[in-house]
């Protein structure tokens, strides 16, 4: 063996270094989701790599140009599908921004409560999937049992779990009801203890901090370069959320915390999501107390001609039945203008970008998706990490295939 | 406040380019201002470098199709993470031969979303270092958000058109 | 059968057949269905909502081991069953095809989501109108998504017909020629 073929690496020069090829993708276990990298790897090194995108592309933009105002909202739900709700209220946000339409405080926290709800759930999946990643499936199953819990709370609110459609242009389709609010209570008391044990599992075990610490990291300044926006960017130490900037739905009365990571690695991300469940559930906190002062019984605006009046009335009522058909049939006045909205969704800026002509819909409805954008970052991320690290790095930057390809 | 941020950020493009502006408008208390398209991504350098505008954060990128008006404008929309301004900026190309110069050396997020806007409406980014389709298969001969094109799938036989209005 | 934590596990109920001291005759295809049936082998074919919900069908909560699925085998070539769960763009569908076409038979399709089923509320220029179109299906299970209920009420379906196949199908003038229509083998 050693006669007939020298030392390969005596005799080659480094250009003539030969260099593997490994497909990861399209369908592979370790990516949960369908996205495609062709890494050209030396050994076991990642020397560089080839991302391919678009494999459930779905035109959600030019459906939407031909879908009433109010048939947008399940394509929403679509986008980050571990965050529907957020989803949903960015996009009637943005309506009701283009309509002018005043929304009453006690539905501004009753959609606070769904969003940081929604927050919850995403945060839930990708943190309990790093942890799967790296070996540890014991916290994916203690966890996700809250993650039923939060989905009991949708379907009391909506009738869906996760695709939920949940509210309407105007505010939401119905009160909460007691089981709700009684779900909610109880979730409330029974979350930190199982998250709890989810962070004793995890957050400070060796062998969790050795694999995740240093494993694609990614500075400030780069992460901004690439417009990266929610969790991964604080993990790389910029402070930026939206909820702060540009505060929506009443988030500005609200006392909570950013949360900051230092060298944007995947143990940050993690951290940094971990933290953010805490926060979200002190903001729930805050908002039962302040939906206490609130009249009860309010949950829409006074908008009888965008939102959909409850159905008794409809078969009761003339205006109420002139207006459901209305709306349903997408004939209702819509003004033309330009209007950018967005909503700190659970992997980013959600940006929704609306231009009106004035017709029954959409002219051109732009998603600003995070993570189509932040996920061309991938590659200079991983370059140089083992193959098994670029795998844990992917689930921690929580990108979702529906986002993504649109 | 809000007026005043606005009006400064106006003149920090007046400073410099002020002939390269054709139309300043603040739809829903947003700037949007529609520029020539030859200088563009000097513009935005001059946004991204200036100290008191310091526009460093790309938030979108997008392309509009006007069939009226036989064009294609392609939506810049800029964040001051200092400032917390965004400026929404607009060229217009025509329809037949959309072009425009990348703005990848600027930020590197504009890759992806140039690549994007390039599938949907064939604007053509000259400079981008791997312009080709990103979401659609690459042997599509069209620009499906050109709207023209219609928005179903072509190969179906199970739905009667005139039941569901269209023609 | 009791546990020693109380509570009962039930085992799957034999097949009919003639029993008496010491042996048990039954025909080879309802052993083999019986064996089949309760130790399928999924291959979650996830790409989009439908796979969260498959993912929490997995999970504690509605756990998909108490049917024998628990083990997903993510290769094709030791999978019994293709769980399609999500929308298939047409860019990924000779994809899905050349999965379908690395499996072993006896195989099984199931549709998960109407996206998966028929396209869905995705009629769109880029999307495959239903996956029955490049691979032959088992059972569909609509809903977008469906429920974990939904999901395990399809596997059940599927054992049903696992249970009820002939060992001989396979082999059949019917099956090559449903398989020729679709252009395979």
């Amino acid at each position: 063996m050693q006669d007939n073929q020298p030392a390969t690496d005596a005799l080659t020069t480094p250009e003539e270094k030969q260099y593997s090829y490994l497909n990861l993708g399209p369908t592979h276990p370790a990516t949960h989701g369908i996205f495609q990298n062709v890494l050209k790897m030396d050994g076991e090194i990642i020397m560089d790599a080839e991302p391919t995108v678009g494999y459930i592309h779905r035109a959600f933009e030019k459906l939407a140009e031909r879908r009433p105002f109010y048939q947008i909202t399940p394509i929403t739900d679509r986008l980050n599908y571990c965050s529907s709700p957020i989803n949903n209220m960015g996009w009637h946000m943005t309506v009701e921004k283009l309509l002018g339409i005043e929304i009453p405080k006690r539905v501004q926290y009753m959609r606070v409560i769904i969003m940081e709800l929604a927050r919850m759930a995403d945060h839930i999946i990708c943190n309990t999937i790093i942890g799967q990643d790296t070996g540890a499936t014991t916290g994916f199953l203690y966890l996700f049992q809250m993650r039923e819990r939060i989905y009991e709370i949708y379907e009391e609110i909506c009738g869906a779990r996760l695709t939920t459609n949940v509210g309407r242009i105007g505010g939401l389709e119905r009160d909460f009801s007691p089981k709700c609010w009684n779900l909610i209570e109880k979730f409330i008391v029974d979350f930190p203890i199982k998250f709890s044990e989810f962070t004793s599992l995890l957050e400070r075990n060796r062998i969790f901090m050795d694999r995740t610490i240093n494993c694609g990291p990614i500075s400030a300044e780069r992460a901004l370069n690439y417009s990266f926006s929610g969790p991964n960017l604080r993990a790389a130490g910029v402070d930026y959320d939206v909820r702060v900037m540009t505060p929506y739905s009443s988030y500005e009365e609200f006392d909570f915390v950013i949360p900051v990571g230092t060298n944007g690695d995947t143990y940050d991300r993690f951290m940094v999501r971990q933290e953010e469940m805490w926060q979200s559930l002190s903001i729930i906190k805050q908002a039962i107390e302040k939906i206490k002062k609130e009249p009860a019984g309010v949950y829409s605006a006074k908008v009888p001609e965008y939102c959909l009046p409850p159905k008794e009335e409809v078969y009761n009522d003339m205006e109420a039945l002139i207006y459901h058909f209305k709306i349903v049939m997408g004939e209702t006045e819509i003004p033309k203008g330009e209007v950018y909205h967005c909503v700190e969704g659970g992997n980013g800026e959600l940006g929704f970008y609306l231009i009106s002509d004035g017709g029954r819909t959409p002219f051109r409805l732009q998603f600003r998706r995070p993570c189509f954008i932040y996920y061309q970052a991938y590659p200079e991320m991983i370059k140089g990490s083992m193959l098994s690290d670029a795998v844990i790095t992917m689930s921690s930057m929580n990108v979702i295939a529906g986002e993504l390809d649109a | 406040m809000e007026g005043s941020a606005q009006e400064k950020t106006i003149g920090i493009l007046k400073e410099k380019y002020e002939d390269q502006i054709l139309h300043i408008d603040t739809p829903y208390d947003f700037l949007t201002v529609s520029l020539k398209a030859e200088k563009i991504i000097e513009i935005i350098q001059h946004l991204y470098h200036h100290p008191e505008g310091k526009f460093q954060y790309l938030t979108t990128l997008c392309g509009i199709h006007y069939p009226d008006l036989q064009q294609i404008a392609v939506m810049y929309q800029l964040h001051s993470l200092t400032t917390n301004n965004r400026v929404r900026l607009k060229v217009f190309l025509p329809e037949a031969n959309p072009v425009v110069p990348t703005l990848t050396p600027v930020f590197s997020a504009a890759n992806w979303l140039e690549r994007e806007t390039y599938d949907f409406f064939g604007v053509v980014f000259e400079g981008h270092p791997n312009l080709k389709r990103i979401l659609n298969v690459e042997d599509m001969i069209i620009f499906p958000m050109r709207k023209e094109y219609p928005l179903e799938d072509q190969t179906r036989e199970d739905k009667n058109d005139s039941m569901f209005g269209r023609d | 059968m009791e546990t020693a934590t109380g509570s009962t596990i039930t085992v799957a109920p034999k097949p009919e057949g003639i029993e008496g001291a010491g042996f048990f005759a039954t025909s080879l295809d309802k052993v083999v269905g019986l064996a089949r049936a309760n130790s399928i082998w999924p291959l979650p074919f996830a790409t989009s909502c439908c796979g969260i919900e498959f993912m929490a069908t997995m999970a504690s909560h509605y756990d998909l081991a108490r049917f024998g699925s628990e083990r997903l085998s993510f290769s094709p070539r030791q999978a019994d069953l293709l769980m399609v769960m999500g929308t298939i763009a047409k860019k990924m569908g000779p994809i899905l095809r050349q999965v379908y076409e690395q499996m072993a038979e006896p195989r099984w399709v199931i549709s998960v989501g109407a996206c998966a089923s028929s396209g869905g509320i995705f009629d769109t220029y880029s999307v495959l109108q239903g996956i029955d179109r490049i691979i032959p299906v088992d059972v569909y299970v609509p809903g977008c998504p469906p429920r974990p209920e939904q999901i395990i009420d399809g596997i059940l379906k599927i054992q049903h017909l696992v249970e009820t196949e002939s060992v001989r199908r396979r082999d059949s003038p019917e099956y090559k020629a449903m398989l020729n229509k679709y252009g395979m083998e």
